[in-house]
């Protein structure tokens, strides 16, 4: 590898997470994104070529150095590492609405799932995946949130537009005319 | 936990109470379960069985849970309403029900999805993968009453039995050195700021100096004089003036 990829290798195992590009082109002066782009790419073939136990991923808007899957259940057997603990199904369902429907109020997700969510989202916040991103012009100017890049790197997403889209949900909202009047 | 609840004579089902996330969840839980149609529910049973179970769990006391049981009685007793002649613009009152149920199961699919992304993900680590501090339970409270009764003396002891009130001099004196400057200014018309203390002077002394000649400087009664920060300030009588 030429030494802009060496050096982007060392940034990336350096970072404690996800690089963006802009921050990989603040390495060197007078690097161009593409060139950045090039050597990411260099480093990427370098790991599926040589074959190696990590790899180069992109994720939360950034690239990352990541073990592979296949080595998951060993590394975590020998514990050297934990997995991260599991989210609980109420606190899924209310990712999966301020996902969809960001920046959004409390008051909206709790129409959408009829209960309280304040303490799903106090812990969604604590465990940085969510976060207040604005307030609402409505009565009582509500605090409105939404989703972080913690959120995506925990989901290892690239970004937002890699959710699935409504349309391919098997349960499709039915227009109310569908529903108008049956019975 | 696992209840079981006979909500339909013909076929008991088993409910698990910790696997409801709230009552659109148990509602979608009892339509599924039947086969129902979503789009044509049987709303006079499903509002009988849905009282029936929560009322079983015990969940029956739970805001939520009794607000959607009002909601399906007031749908069950609005479908009994005779429809009118002219079916424009009537909308049948198990709509917006159905439409909640939709747009909630969709948010589950999605909550689904995401976890399996999750678990996806966790298969992967990062260099320097620092885990999550698992959270500590807190740790359950066993006690009796009369350890209770211990630590509420135990506590009493501790506070101290009389309050001691201690009267602090005043510790700055700028009346008795007022007098103590104007009369040395008024004896010897100027002085050095040293001078008004000797080696027995103490810090409040010297504040209290300090802050009569402020005073006396600002009612005009002595001029200072400093040439240069932190330099001799010669004290005088007469109009004040700051710096020289």
């Amino acid at each position: 590898m030429d030494r802009l990829s060496q050096l982007v290798e060392a940034a990336l195992f350096s970072a404690d997470g996800p690089v963006s590009v802009n921050t990989l082109c603040t390495l060197e002066r007078d690097v161009t994104k593409p060139e950045i782009l090039d050597a990411l790419d260099n480093v990427r073939r370098q790991y599926a070529e040589a074959g190696h136990g990590v790899e180069l991923v992109e994720v939360a808007e950034g690239f990352q150095l990541l073990t592979r899957r296949e080595f998951a259940d060993a590394i975590a057997r020998a514990q050297l590492v934990t997995r991260p603990r599991r989210l609980s199904g109420p606190a899924l369902e209310t990712l999966a609405i301020i996902a969809y429907r960001q920046p959004v109020g409390r008051a909206e997700i709790e129409e959408i799932r009829g209960v309280s969510v304040e303490s799903v989202l106090r812990s969604l916040q604590d465990r940085g995946l969510v976060d207040v991103v604005g307030r609402s012009e409505g009565t009582g100017r509500p605090l409105l949130y939404g989703t972080t890049p913690g959120f995506l790197e925990l989901l290892g997403l690239r970004n937002l537009d890699e959710l699935p889209r409504l349309e391919e949900l098997s349960v499709a909202l039915r227009s109310p005319e569908d529903v108008h009047g049956m019975g | 936990m696992t209840v079981s609840a006979f909500v339909d004579a013909e076929r008991p089902f088993l409910i698990e109470l910790d696997a409801f996330s709230g009552p659109l969840d148990l509602l979608l839980h009892l339509i599924r379960e039947q086969e129902i149609d979503i789009a044509d529910i049987p709303i006079a049973r499903i509002a009988d069985q849905f009282l029936d179970v929560i009322e079983t769990l015990g969940l029956n006391e739970a805001a939520n849970y009794l607000e959607m049981a009002a909601w399906l009685l007031r749908i069950k007793i609005q479908v009994l309403l005779p429809r009118p002649f002219d079916d424009e613009g009537w909308e049948d009152p198990r709509a917006q029900l159905v439409r909640r149920l939709l747009e909630y199961e969709q948010i589950r699919e999605v909550a689904r999805w995401l976890e399996g992304q999750a678990d996806l993900r966790s298969a992967q680590f990062s260099h320097g993968f620092v885990p999550e501090p698992p959270e500590p339970e807190p740790a359950p409270i066993e006690l009796d009453l009369q350890e209770v009764l211990d630590a509420v003396d135990r506590v009493l002891e501790a506070i101290p039995r009389r309050v001691l009130h201690r009267v602090v001099p005043r510790p700055l004196d700028v009346e008795g050195a007022t007098e103590r400057i104007v009369a040395l200014i008024e004896d010897r018309g100027k002085l050095d700021f040293t001078e008004l203390f000797d080696d027995e002077s103490r810090i409040t002394d010297i504040l209290s100096a300090l802050v009569a000649l402020l005073e006396l400087a600002r009612i005009g009664r002595v001029r200072l004089r400093q040439r240069k920060p932190f330099g001799k300030m010669g004290i005088s009588d007469g109009p004040a003036v700051t710096t020289g």
